[in-house]
Formats: structure tokens, sequence, C-alpha cells
């Protein structure tokens, strides 16, 4: 009985994402140029994964894409949040509207308006050429040094909402006892914010890394229409590189090899942020 | 605990210029896209025109983009949240054998990226014939979502009264009847939710369309939009329209739903 109920829903879930998983193990495991007969290459691509300089570098680049879609993002809105957490503030509504609204917009969209601030003759140039910082204009997203950062802070831009929302709700939910206590011990503003506010936040702050690492990862859509990679392979990350090597260049297997890796990290990290959360409740 | 009122306009001002931080790339878009055509776009353009929005739309042909948007959208929508609500009944509400491990399945198939499953599926749906086509888009984002809405539904299941669920089976109801006249009528904000999510997240996705289709005709709205640009990186008030055109829909639908986005999209990391 109870397997008629969940068969539609995991038949399709089965054809469509369990099996296309499974395959993706099978391809990585052979060289092949997505026409002729494959070649069995047994854990080769892996080695790739490790040993290919233009690899490696994707790798990096995640984790710097890492710090400015994740850590960034939380860092500042900790910040803010600790300022706040005396005040009850009327309004709040408008404000969680406003900042959560990067979160549901395409990112082809996001991709297109960034595009244009950091376009040479752009907003983002002209503020700095009008304070008489020329020296530092220049084609954000062409430049082989600051291309990944510009990238990277499209991330934050759209991360930094998500994070200042989930700590404002968190931060409402401490009891004002807790705050008077610390007070009372004669706390600071900032042991105040370790002992009282750190602790209570400590579920936000799990789901807030979660979800932004998760994103820093998969950003595919936004690397494609920004900068394919460049200049050179400046801002190449690793679902970048899938979707290069099996579509463009004909290395299906290392693409898959690459995707079951992204995949593995994507496991890890969420499974390791959330245990950390717990241990230390 | 009373602050002071320079406190309180100091947290007001700081989450201000959090506030336009985040509206300022959406904004330059809107006025870019609402100056008049060839213009400079000035962040409040003095009188506004609607002449990039008509030549974005015959240009750019987003009136096809859209209509393939809202098939695949509306397509995923309906068959995931019937196959969620189902499964989500199931697994919220009976015993089986096996139930654990199927499950934590699909847990896992929550956190597969796109990535990993769009290179095999490709080649295969390549070689049955099916890129190129309606199903080779709607399929395999239904897969995704009904692994999150039947984690989402069991979720509500579990949580919704057992009581309820007993009296019903009690006067007879069979489990089909409890399902879709006594559990459900409640469930409507846990239903909501999971379907602005599914909705959100199929009208934004870029790499399955990407990937599977090469047809015109079968380009989705953002897919659209990234060609368009490619071709007219110059004018950029016509490809503001464009930007406005395809992030407006789910814009709209955020701006009525705004609770059900953050507490699904919040709610739906924290696996229990």
């Amino acid at each position: 009985m109870a397997y008629l109920y969940i068969l539609p829903a995991y038949l399709v879930f089965a054809l469509f994402l369990l099996i296309p998983l499974g395959r993706a193990v099978v391809l990585s495991l052979y060289d092949w140029n997505g026409l002729t007969v494959a070649e069995w290459v047994g854990l080769d691509n892996y080695r790739q994964v490790v040993a290919d300089a233009g690899l490696r570098a994707a790798f990096g680049h995640a984790a710097v894409l890492i710090l400015f879609y994740a850590v960034l993002p939380v860092v500042v809105a900790l910040a803010l949040v600790a300022t706040m957490t005396r005040a009850r503030l009327r309004g709040l509504g408008f404000y969680r509207t406003v900042l959560f609204v990067p979160q549901v917009i395409a990112m082809v969209v996001v991709a297109v308006a960034w595009r244009q601030i950091y376009a040479p003759d752009g907003p983002l140039n002209q503020v700095l050429r009008a304070i008489g910082l020329d020296g530092l204009a220049r084609a954000w997203l062409g430049d082989f040094t600051f291309a990944l950062p510009a990238v990277g802070f499209i991330g934050t831009w759209v991360q930094m909402g998500l994070c200042i929302v989930l700590f404002l709700a968190g931060v409402s939910k401490i009891p004002r006892e807790l705050y008077e206590a610390a007070r009372l011990d004669g706390a600071g503003p900032i042991r105040e914010f370790v002992t009282v506010v750190l602790p209570a936040l400590r579920n936000e702050i799990s789901v807030a890394l979660t979800l932004t690492v998760i994103a820093a990862l998969r950003n595919f859509d936004l690397v494609y229409v920004t900068t394919a990679g460049g200049p050179g392979t400046s801002t190449t990350v690793p679902s970048y590189e899938v979707y290069r090597r099996a579509f463009e260049i004909g290395q299906v297997g290392s693409a898959a090899a690459v995707a079951i890796t992204l995949t593995l990290m994507i496991f890890v990290l969420t499974f390791g942020i959330t245990r950390i959360a717990e241990r230390g409740s | 605990m009373m602050i002071s009122r320079a406190e309180r306009m100091l947290n007001y001002l700081l989450l201000s210029v959090f506030a336009l931080f985040a509206l300022y790339p959406l904004l330059s878009i809107v006025s870019a896209a609402l100056a008049p055509p060839g213009q400079l776009p000035a962040l409040l353009p003095t009188d506004l025109t609607w002449g990039n929005f008509a030549e974005a739309w015959d240009l750019g042909r987003f009136g096809t983009y859209l209509r393939t948007s809202i098939v695949v959208s509306t397509s995923v929508v309906v068959l995931a949240t019937v196959f969620s609500v189902m499964a989500g009944y199931a697994f919220g509400t009976m015993h089986f054998r096996g139930s654990a491990v199927l499950f934590y399945v699909l847990l896992l198939g929550i956190m597969v990226p796109t990535e990993a499953i769009v290179v095999p599926l490709f080649f295969d749906l390549r070689d049955l014939g099916l890129t190129n086509t309606l199903l080779a888009l709607v399929l395999p984002q239904t897969a995704q979502s009904v692994a999150f809405g039947t984690f989402w539904m069991r979720a509500y299941f579990r949580s919704s009264s057992r009581a309820m669920v007993e009296a019903a089976r009690i006067d007879g109801a069979g489990h089909w009847r409890t399902l879709w006249s006594v559990l459900l009528p409640i469930g409507r904000p846990a239903m909501v939710t999971m379907i602005v999510l599914i909705f959100m997240w199929t009208w934004n996705e870029f790499l399955i369309p990407l990937v599977m289709v090469t047809d015109e005709s079968l380009r989705t709205a953002p897919l659209g939009l990234a060609f368009f640009q490619g071709q007219y990186t110059a004018d950029f008030g016509l490809l503001a329209a464009g930007a406005a055109i395809v992030a407006t829909p789910v814009v709209v639908v955020y701006l009525f739903l705004q609770r059900h986005f953050i507490r699904g999209m919040v709610e739906g990391a924290v696996k229990e």
C-alpha cells in the first residue's frame, strides 16, 4: 500500500537523479570524448583532479569563493546584528523583504546587473574616478587579479541579506534576561556578544554556512554569464569545468570525475557544518 | 531595556545601508530599462518609457522564452506537488519495510548538485532522442523537486495531528480520502511554501536548459536572456529590459508570499 504512494515520486527520482548519478560515477572511470568508444582508465580522472594544475586551480578558486559567499557575509551580518541586539525595532518586515530579494532573482539577471556595474565605464569606475581614485578604475571582470574577487563579491551581495535576515530572527528569540544577567556580571559589549549572542545563534550560523557554502560551490550560471572562466582561466571553478570539459572540449570522463568530486565535497561540507554545530550545543 | 533615540536611529541607518546595497543592482536594471532607448541610464530617469521593453520583446523573442518557462515551471510544479504529497504522506504516516533507507537516499538526493547529473543525462537522453524536448527540461527538474518536496511534506504529515488521521480512518475514510480531504486542506501553508520554492528553482534554472536544448523555441527565459546578452552587449537599456522581464514573475510571487520563500529556504536547509 505505502509503496503505491511513493512509487511515482521514486520512479522519477530514480530515473532522472539516482541513475544519472550512478552513470556519472561510471563515466568518471572512462576516457571518453562523447562520440567514439570509451576507454577504461580506472581512477586516472580523479588523479587528474589532484595533479592537473588547471583543475587544482579551479578548486582553489572555489575556496576563495567560499570566503566571499560564506565567510564574509556571515561575519559582516554577525557584526551588524551584534550592534542591534538591544533594540526591538519596528518595521523589520520591510527590511526583511528588501534584504532577502537577491535570493529570488535568477543568477543570469544578477550577472547582467553586475556586469554593468563592473563595466569599464560603469558606475563603480565612475565613482572611483569621481573621488580621485582613477588608478583603481579598471575593467574588473577582465582583470587577471581582480576578476575572481569581483565575481566573489557578487556572491557576497546575494548571500548578505540571507544572513542578516536569519540572524535578526535568531537574535529576536534571545530572552532579555540573558543580556541583563550578562550586564550584571559586568560583561561589556564584546563579552556579551561572545557569551550570549554567539551561542544563541549557533543554529542560524550553521544554516547560513550550509546554504552559502553550497551556493559558492554551485555557481555555474554566475561564472558562465559574467566571465566564462576568464580572463585566461582566472575565474574557472569546478562547476564550470564540468560543463566546459563535457560539452566544449570533449573530456566527458574528466567532467564526470570533477562532478563527483564536487558532489562529495558538498556532502562532506554539509555534514561537517551540521556536525560541528551539533557538537557545540 | 531602554535604548537611546540615537542608538535606535543608528540601527535603522545601518539596516538602510544594507537595504540600499541589496536594492542598488536591481534598481539600476529597472531604471536603465525604463530610460528612453539609447540614452545613458541615470539612477532615477526623468521621463519613463516602455520603448526598451517593446524592442527587447521583439528582438529578444522573450514572448517565446516566457511561454517555454511557463510550460516547464507549471509542469514541474504540478507533477512534483502531486508526487511529493503522496510520497510524503506515506513516509510521514505509514510504517513499511525499507522506509528509513528509501527516505535517506532521497535526502542525499536533495544535496546532489545539477552538475553531477547533467552530463550523463545529456548523453543518455541524446541516445534516446529526447534532447531538445520539453521532457528533457521537465523530468530531471521534477526529480530534483520531488526529493525536496517529499522531505518537506513528510515533515508536515509527521507533525500534523495523529488524532485527526485516526479519527478520519475510524470514520471509514481510506488513506486516499484522509490525505486529500482531511490533511491537505489544513496543510495548505506547507504546500504553498513547497510550491513557491519549486516554482522559483525551476524558473531560475540555467544549466539544464543550457545543456538540454539547442532549439530556440525551447529556450527558457534565463537561457534566452543569456543568449540575448551575447548579442546586445552594447545597449544596456535593451538588456536591462530583458533582464526585468525574466525576473518579474518570481519577484511578483515573492512580494505576495515572501514569508513562504524565507521560511522554506531556511527550514529546507535544516535536515533533521
